[in-house]
């Protein structure tokens, strides 16, 4: 883990302190709302649907048993005992009150922990592989790098009013976990000819209105450009980027209208210009560094593993580690008609327990809304099988059909059109059983609900987007979109479906695509791209296709 | 012809606990829907929705919202996304709605 230094320490306490005071000039009268809007929203304070929401960031998605378990205190002290980890590597708490925000903060901060940048024109939480520093396909640990990045983007001063948002995510594994090129900016780690480590720089990328998958701004850069890299980056996108359209405004936008090309000559000059001056100092990046060592392994017998159910659940929740004697442990938080990414305080404490029993004290949260034990060595796996088992968190569906990414929709959040949770949770439902599920094999079903895709459905193998139209929920599917290293937006099938038929709909797809594949190895995503649109499409539309054949 | 005038509701967030709530008479505040004072024409929604604007310190986003009215003149909600206020989330039964309905 990183450590704070006395620098970090100071400048979050010092935000706690700062916010405090604009909540109670807020609450005085000498702020008016419009005044005091922008400042809650720089410290990650939203006002929602039924009440404000605070939004926590987890960067990179890293924490350690302590940081979860006063998660679960503040959950419970100040929010309703649970949180909600989102697609961006963030806990957000539904029921916050605006008095009791600043405790909150002050509570992060004990834990070094924040919430600043988590909103506004800024450069958001920075995101990681979740398998970071434990998957057996990485050329290297992505964390120091995401690390530092988020320091040198945390309170930039030029970067604070950029056109618009700007998210940067960062994969050290050639398997892209990370969903790098549906970022502003993704790195991903590779080796140059003479076989040292650097950054394939992709720019671009993004869902939203306007999805876009990220374009090469440069092949190889050397890892100690990286920062001076950025900076010309970023100083290209604020000189340039569209502010008279919001819609217009992500750097996805500059880089389609103005070119590659021209995107990477400017980049290319600013850069060679800031170049020279730009140090960052060495005693940094190996304070950094020495925050991320691997774990001291344990060595100890590993007896085979004989209950099925927890054979099953390895199979399906567990993932190659470097170390062959460990495993890689998602814990689902996809139960069986549970809201996708919700964690009572109660189970934060059983992971936060976990990690420190069995997992060398670290967790991590994943886009895919999930929790992870990075480091569990093989002999520990039945007995974090049975504290999980306990918990209600041993659902062995991780990258299954109900291992659903859904948004808050109009549960909760102001801007959505239709609601995301109970479509997640009637789908869950509908394929309760584990062996179906598996029969089925993988498959990615994410859910927005609205049209700025924090469900990132266009880059589900099915993709649901909840849309107002006149005035009814309304939902309309994509498919065949992919979120790894073969990114791809999905097709939209056709007309959308009102609240009630959508599960039906889904059902028909995967009935449609059991009769469509090969065999029992061939995966929704690979039928669909051997297949195309046209057999799916019918299945989901049975009617227009028995017209069509009868016509 | 300008369009006849549909009866409009103020609704807002409470400043301190974020709840839902509806202006009444009064200039007071509720967190039922039923009880919203409701305009019948555009002059008293703009004049209510001036009322809740100068509440600063009470209050967080006011705005105008259609409802209907039952035979008893009773509001309720137009548009499903004002109904999901009046209620809380879909996934817990624990809006401050749920909360009050309960109390």
């Amino acid at each position: 883990m990183y450590d704070y230094t006395d620098f970090d320490s100071e400048f979050v306490n010092t935000r706690v302190q700062e916010f405090r005071g604009q909540v109670a000039r807020r609450l005085d009268g000498s702020m008016t709302e419009d005044e005091f809007k922008p400042l809650r929203l720089m410290n990650g304070l939203y006002l929602q649907l039924h009440a404000y929401m605070l939004r926590v960031a987890i960067p990179y998605g890293t924490l350690n048993g302590g940081q979860m378990r006063q998660l679960a205190m503040i959950a419970d002290k100040w929010d309703k005992g649970y949180g909600h980890f989102t697609t961006r590597q963030n806990i957000q708490y539904n029921w916050p009150k605006l008095m009791d925000v600043p405790d909150m903060l002050q509570a992060l901060a004990d834990v070094s922990m924040h919430a600043i940048q988590t909103s506004g024109n800024t450069i958001r939480n920075v995101t990681a592989d979740h398998f970071a520093g434990a998957a057996a396909d990485e050329i290297e640990d992505p964390r120091p790098t995401a690390e530092l990045v988020r320091q040198w983007s945390t309170d930039h001063p030029e970067f604070q009013f950029l056109p618009r948002k700007f998210k940067v995510a960062v994969t050290g594994s050639p398997n892209d976990r990370a969903v790098v090129k549906a970022h502003d900016i993704g790195l991903r780690m590779v080796r140059n000819d003479a076989g040292e480590p650097g950054y394939e720089v992709i720019v671009g990328g993004g869902l939203g209105r306007t999805p876009m998958v990220g374009k090469v701004l440069r092949d190889y850069l050397p890892k100690a450009d990286l920062l001076p890299y950025l900076e010309a980056v970023m100083q290209v996108y604020n000189l340039h980027g569209r502010r008279d359209n919001k819609y217009k405004a992500r750097i996805k936008i500059l880089v389609h209208e103005e070119s590659l090309e021209t995107m990477q000559d400017r980049v290319a000059e600013v850069f060679d210009r800031i170049r020279g001056d730009f140090v960052v100092p060495q005693d940094l990046i190996d304070h950094i560094e020495s925050g991320f060592q691997q774990p001291a392994y344990k060595q100890r017998d590993i007896a085979p593993v004989l209950d099925g159910a927890l054979r099953s659940f390895i199979d399906t929740n567990g993932a190659a580690h470097k170390n062959p004697d460990y495993a890689i442990v998602t814990i689902s938080l996809k139960g069986i008609g549970e809201t996708p990414g919700d964690a009572t305080s109660d189970q934060m404490r059983v992971m936060a327990d976990l990690a420190e029993q069995y997992g060398h004290n670290e967790l991590r949260i994943s886009h895919e809304q999930n929790v992870i034990l990075p480091h569990v060595h093989r002999g520990d796996l039945p007995a974090v099988f049975n504290a999980l088992k306990a918990a209600g968190l041993a659902t062995a569906n991780v990258g299954l059909v109900s291992d659903i990414i859904a948004c808050p929709g109009m549960d909760y959040c102001a801007l959505a059109t239709a609601r995301s949770i109970p479509v997640a949770q009637q789908i869950s439902t509908a394929f309760a059983d584990i062996d179906a599920q598996r029969d089925i094999g993988p498959l990615k079903i994410k859910i927005s609900g609205c049209i700025n895709a924090c469900g990132h459905h266009h880059v589900g193998h099915i993709g649901i987007l909840g849309l107002d139209r006149a005035g009814v929920e309304n939902y309309q599917i994509t498919l065949g979109g992919d979120g790894t290293e073969t990114a791809t937006i999905g097709e939209r099938a056709g007309p959308g479906f009102a609240y009630d038929e959508i599960v039906p709909a889904v059902e028909r797809l995967i009935e449609g695509y059991l009769d469509l594949r090969n065999d029992a190895e061939e995966t929704f995503l690979q039928a669909y791209r051997r297949v195309g649109l046209a057999p799916f499409k019918a299945a989901l539309y049975p009617e227009k296709a028995e017209k069509a054949n009868a016509a | 012809m300008a369009k006849a005038f549909k009866p409009q509701i103020v609704t807002a967030n409470d400043l301190l606990m974020g709840d839902v709530i509806y202006l009444i008479s009064g200039g007071e505040w509720s967190r039922d829907h039923a009880c919203a004072l409701v305009a019948k024409t555009a002059e008293e929604a703009d004049a209510m929705l001036a009322t809740a604007s100068a509440q600063q310190l009470k209050i967080v986003g006011p705005y105008l919202a259609e409802a209907t009215l039952d035979a008893n003149g009773i509001p309720g909600p137009v548009h499903f996304r004002e109904a999901f206020r009046t209620r809380g989330p879909s996934n817990y039964s624990h809006g401050k709605q749920a909360e009050a309905a309960e109390a």
